[in-house]
């Protein structure tokens, strides 16, 4: 049985292929996955991304709960109402998600996680629980949207005047990038997954019905899975189970950087198997590639670097570069080209350092 | 609901064959197929004077979704392909049984033809 999204018959009602992702039935494009990926470069494109799993963490164990569950350190935010991207991690330092934990008050914060691991995050956020005063509340039910694009700021702040109110527009439009609002218990927060400006926002069913067709109603190109995969490749953000998934650590999937090992007190989960292999010289390396012959690069694809072999862990086809491009994990190493094996053929690459396009800018070399 | 000209024959593989008058046969993909897979980005067609016996692997079409192989529909040589798709494989998109033509091949037994489906069994298959 696949679970539907309030918008469902929204988006039956625009034409949309809908597809199976992760048990929920969702839209992977209204007629054209490219159309919509130029639409959220170029203007605003807005996505529903309601599957996304929702817990809510309160209680006045919620601050140290959660930096004994999470690889990033939550007092980064400081005082900050904000997001913090973080892997959560088995004590064997593999990543069980990726996610993004808000902080709304000292003692409340919502944890943002995918759709395919809802289960075993569930159950090992119950399992660290424990040691700690702290509830946990998962959220059904609910309208997350993303709204992206260099108008996205501007439609949805309109919108939300229309919607909710004056207030929130105003508190929506004065957001600084990564920071939230909990303006009138909605949250929304500047961010999103696409490489532009914008925002998402977490709304009860009745209002995100309201929100997502007003935004169409202005003019907001209606996007689905497919736009959101190529859009959130060429800005060179990890999709959990593609680019990283529980058989790595986020050492070995380009993540390092989410890892907060100050300060050494701190015991995260899986902290100690990570410094078991923090500095280990056979750390594969996380880079972008650039076909340069015929084909299209595609996950599993094995690759051919001077320095040994490496695997395509996402691939497709880049709208804004025209060109197909793909993460991969690679041997460590100096070198810029390699080959990737398409159909028993060795296909040249070029090895590039992500994103390949942010803010509707080209920023690699694609010749 | 897609395209089917009743003119042509067809594969359970979702392609297309036309008889011209001299016998070639002419290959693509149908209109029902081009929808399923979503915007084209890359087609692989095979070399002229390739020989393919039906069902081997003679063509290769990429959508943003993934790749898909291209069967031959009966056995034959490849005389021609359609050269515009590899700069264009939207053409396929925008006219799956014109522009977006993807090879040319002369039949080795040109009964065979008369084995693939017509677009009344072509439609009942995809309404299975």
């Amino acid at each position: 049985m696949s679970q539907a999204t309030p918008l469902r018959d929204a988006h039956r009602a625009l034409g949309a292929r809908m597809v199976d992702f992760a048990g929920w039935e969702l839209p992977l494009h209204y007629g054209s996955q490219v159309s919509e990926h130029h639409a959220a470069r170029a203007a605003a494109g807005v996505f529903d991304v309601s599957h996304l799993a929702l817990t809510e963490v309160s209680g006045r164990g919620a601050r140290a709960f959660l930096r004994r569950l999470l690889a990033n350190d939550i007092d980064r935010l400081g005082e900050r109402m904000a997001g913090l991207y973080t892997c959560m991690l088995e004590e064997s330092g593999c990543v069980l998600d990726d996610l993004i934990a808000y902080r709304l008050a000292n003692d409340h914060y919502r944890v943002v996680s995918n759709a395919a691991t809802a289960e075993p995050v569930r159950a090992q956020m119950r399992g660290v629980a424990r040691a700690f005063p702290v509830r946990l509340q998962a959220q059904e039910g609910h309208v997350t949207l993303a709204v992206q694009g260099p108008q996205a700021m501007e439609l949805g702040t309109a919108v939300a005047g229309s919607v909710i109110g004056p207030r929130y527009a105003a508190a929506l439009a004065a957001l600084k990038t990564f920071n939230a609002t909990n303006e009138q218990g909605i949250l929304s927060a500047r961010t999103g997954y696409t490489g532009e400006d914008g925002f998402e926002i977490y709304l009860d069913a009745a209002m995100g019905r309201a929100f997502w067709q007003a935004l169409i109603d202005a003019g907001a190109a209606p996007c689905g899975l497919g736009a959101r995969d190529t859009l959130r490749m060429e800005a060179g953000l990890s999709l959990y189970g593609q680019d990283m998934d529980a058989t790595v650590t986020p050492l070995h999937c380009g993540l390092k950087w989410t890892v907060a090992m100050d300060p050494p007190q701190r015991n995260f989960v899986g902290r100690r198997a990570l410094e078991a292999v923090w500095e280990d010289p056979q750390l594969p390396s996380c880079r972008g590639l650039v076909l340069k012959g015929r084909g299209i690069l595609r996950a599993g694809q094995q690759v051919l670097t001077p320095y040994g072999e490496g695997m395509v862990t996402s691939g497709g086809y880049s709208p804004t570069m025209s060109a197909s491009i793909g993460l991969a994990r690679l041997p460590k190493g100096r070198y810029a080209e390699c080959e990737v094996e398409i159909r028993g053929a060795g296909v040249p690459c070029a090895v590039v350092k992500p994103p390949f396009v942010r803010r509707n800018r080209i920023l690699v070399d694609s010749e | 609901m897609s395209e089917i000209p009743t003119e042509l024959k067809f594969t359970s593989e979702h392609e297309w064959v036309r008889v011209e008058d001299d016998g070639a046969v002419v290959v693509g993909i149908t209109d029902y197929a081009q929808e399923q897979l979503g915007d084209l980005v890359f087609v692989e067609t095979p070399e002229a004077g390739a020989s393919f016996v039906a069902g081997d692997v003679c063509a290769v079409v990429e959508s943003v979704k993934a790749a898909s192989d291209i069967y031959a529909p009966v056995a034959g040589a490849v005389v021609s392909v359609n050269e515009a798709l590899q700069d264009s494989p939207e053409l396929i998109s925008d006219d799956p049984y014109g522009a977006g033509w993807l090879f040319r091949m002369t039949p080795e037994d040109p009964a065979e033809w008369e084995d693939l489906l017509d677009s009344d069994q072509y439609g009942e298959l995809l309404e299975s």
